[in-house]
């Protein structure tokens, strides 16, 4: 597909914002939805719409085969063994929290040591953190290097015997960074520990194998990837998830109900208690259809040289900056920036008065601002909808921006 | 550039009080300190204050942010300098309707507050403008 017949597809970016053709270049807050996902969701609630699991007929077969189909989907999607070890859950963070909340907090102790690292989003260090004060467990942060990279020397150094958990984001949502996943791993498995991976910004831009990256738990946001919002995925190594105990109790996780003893379903459903998020596993279902039809290597390929191109056009207005690796080959498709003496909600401002959509703020990431010494940002990220023009577009925006704080002052 | 839109919001004013804050710096003593922060930004403010009796003598601002929530807070501090807390807190009233572009008692001189009246057409601006006034309205009502 060219770039023309997939932004065809995505019925929002056709619209006009502020009277200038919108240019959306926000995607890793949350991506557009192609029309294949949202006829999907729409023909599940006009055609399908029923409970899943229990219903003996047979709108209840189809929500069931729509669900648990798009469950395998998924498991094949990041190459996961089984779909056992796929966990439908509300979004990265709630994954990541399943992770602390019921496997950190039974087989952590005092003494132990979890490592993440300055780049993180607050939903890999808070959790975390919280698992530190409930353990007695010590939190330790791998420090970055100048261009915003991890180095493996560093990790060797931090990880230790003592640690149990290293949980680390794939792809920075600030600086763009694609950190060594599978080089992690192996230090950590080697110090005993369990390597947790924050994929919310790698999975919907780059081939995922959680097989290849040896990872024990893998998170991810459906949203992100051209999906519906809240929904995401928990995967989790089978040995691990079969001795760890539910977090939610109640509806649809339960195998047998006595008065005051009950036994939980076999995986992967005692971690989904309640009545599953089925449209939302459906929507996500279809948009990994679609980005299987884009082809990830294809997509991959796309923001590579679109993140080069706006590195190389942005690096050319004076005054501006921008955070993370220069070099395109070790970067995603996003660029985060500051332009002299104007604040970025200002430049988000003057950008969205142009049709731009950008991100001002912290991110979510506040100790990787105070480590960049800033206390906010602006943020453009792209992804397979979007093109050259549009940077072309931004850069101009910047210009005007610059020249209008300038007049105005 | 539909500067005539930008314009609204990015007053010359505005942007003097950006670049020339009043009452920057942190006061001493006896004080009422408030710190407040906007979670979604990343803007904050310590906001000091000086209350003899019921009346505000002294306002000092320090903070990080941007143009319309440090100019806010500039503004703010010169404009309750010398009232009375139940006078602070009424013109924090009004400056909240202003934001939610409501009417408003139009016998209240404004001064240069009322430059920020533009932040109303710019709804997710709001929350900048306000992080000044919140601040205040904490320390007074705790008083």
């Amino acid at each position: 597909m060219d770039i023309h017949d997939i932004r065809q597809l995505f019925p929002i970016l056709h619209q006009e914002v502020n009277g200038k053709p919108l240019v959306y270049l926000d995607s890793a807050a949350t991506s557009q939805k192609p029309i294949q996902v949202i006829e999907a969701i729409d023909t599940y609630y006009r055609e399908i719409n029923s409970n899943v699991h229990r219903g003996v007929h047979t709108l209840g077969t189809r929500a069931t085969d729509g669900y648990e189909g798009a469950r395998e989907k998924v498991r094949k999607f990041i190459n996961a063994k089984s779909t056992e070890e796929i966990i439908f859950t509300r979004g990265t963070t709630t994954a990541l929290n399943t992770v602390a909340a019921s496997y950190a907090r039974a087989n952590l102790h005092e003494g132990d040591e979890i490592v993440i690292s300055y780049m993180e989003h607050h939903s890999n260090i808070i959790p975390w953190q919280q698992v530190a004060k409930q353990t007695g467990a010590v939190l330790k942060y791998l420090p970055l290097q100048e261009d915003g990279t991890i180095s493996l020397d560093d990790v060797r150094e931090t990880v230790n015997s003592d640690t149990k958990i290293v949980s680390i984001m794939q792809v920075s949502n600030v600086l763009g960074v694609v950190n060594p996943i599978k080089d992690i791993a192996k230090i950590a498995h080697e110090n005993g520990a369990i390597m947790v991976v924050d994929g919310a910004q790698s999975t919907p831009h780059l081939k995922v194998d959680v097989q290849d990256l040896d990872c024990d738990f893998f998170a991810f946001s459906g949203h992100k990837m051209c999906g519906p919002t809240g929904i995401g995925v928990l995967y989790g190594r089978k040995q691990l998830l079969e001795n760890m105990e539910p977090i939610e109790f109640g509806g649809e996780m339960i195998d047998f109900v006595g008065l005051y003893e009950s036994t939980w379903k076999e995986l992967p459903w005692k971690f989904e208690g309640g009545t599953p998020i089925i449209a939302g596993a459906i929507g996500l279902g279809a948009a990994i259809d679609f980005l299987e039809e884009v082809g990830l290597d294809q997509i991959e390929a796309h923001e590579h040289r679109l993140a080069a191109y706006a590195i190389e056009k942005m690096s050319a207005v004076e005054g501006l900056t921008i955070f993370g690796p220069k070099e395109a080959a070790k970067r995603a498709g996003l660029v985060t920036f500051n332009l002299d003496d104007v604040h970025p909600h200002d430049v988000a401002t003057v950008l969205d008065a142009e049709g731009i959509a950008v991100r001002a703020g912290h991110h979510c990431a506040q100790p990787l601002m105070k480590w960049l010494k800033q206390s906010a940002t602006a943020r453009a990220s792209f992804y397979l909808y979007n093109t050259e023009e549009e940077i072309d577009k931004l850069v101009s925006g910047l210009l005007k921006t610059k020249e209008y704080f300038s007049d105005v002052f | 550039m539909s500067s005539n839109n930008l314009d609204t919001l990015y007053r010359q004013v505005i942007m003097d009080h950006y670049k020339n804050p009043r009452n920057k710096g942190v006061l001493e003593d006896d004080s009422l300190t408030i710190n407040m922060n906007n979670p979604t930004c990343g803007d904050r403010i310590q906001l000091t204050l000086k209350l003899e009796g019921d009346k505000v003598v002294d306002a000092k601002f320090e903070g990080e942010g941007c143009s319309i929530s440090m100019s806010s807070a500039s503004m703010m501090t010169q404009a309750i300098k010398g009232r009375n807390i139940e006078d602070a807190l009424k013109l924090s009233e009004v400056f909240s309707l202003i934001m939610q572009g409501k009417d408003y008692e139009d016998d209240i001189d404004l001064g240069d507050i009322e430059a920020l009246q533009g932040v109303a057409k710019f709804p997710a601006r709001i929350k900048c403008a306000t992080l000044a006034w919140k601040a205040m309205e904490k320390g007074l009502k705790e008083e």
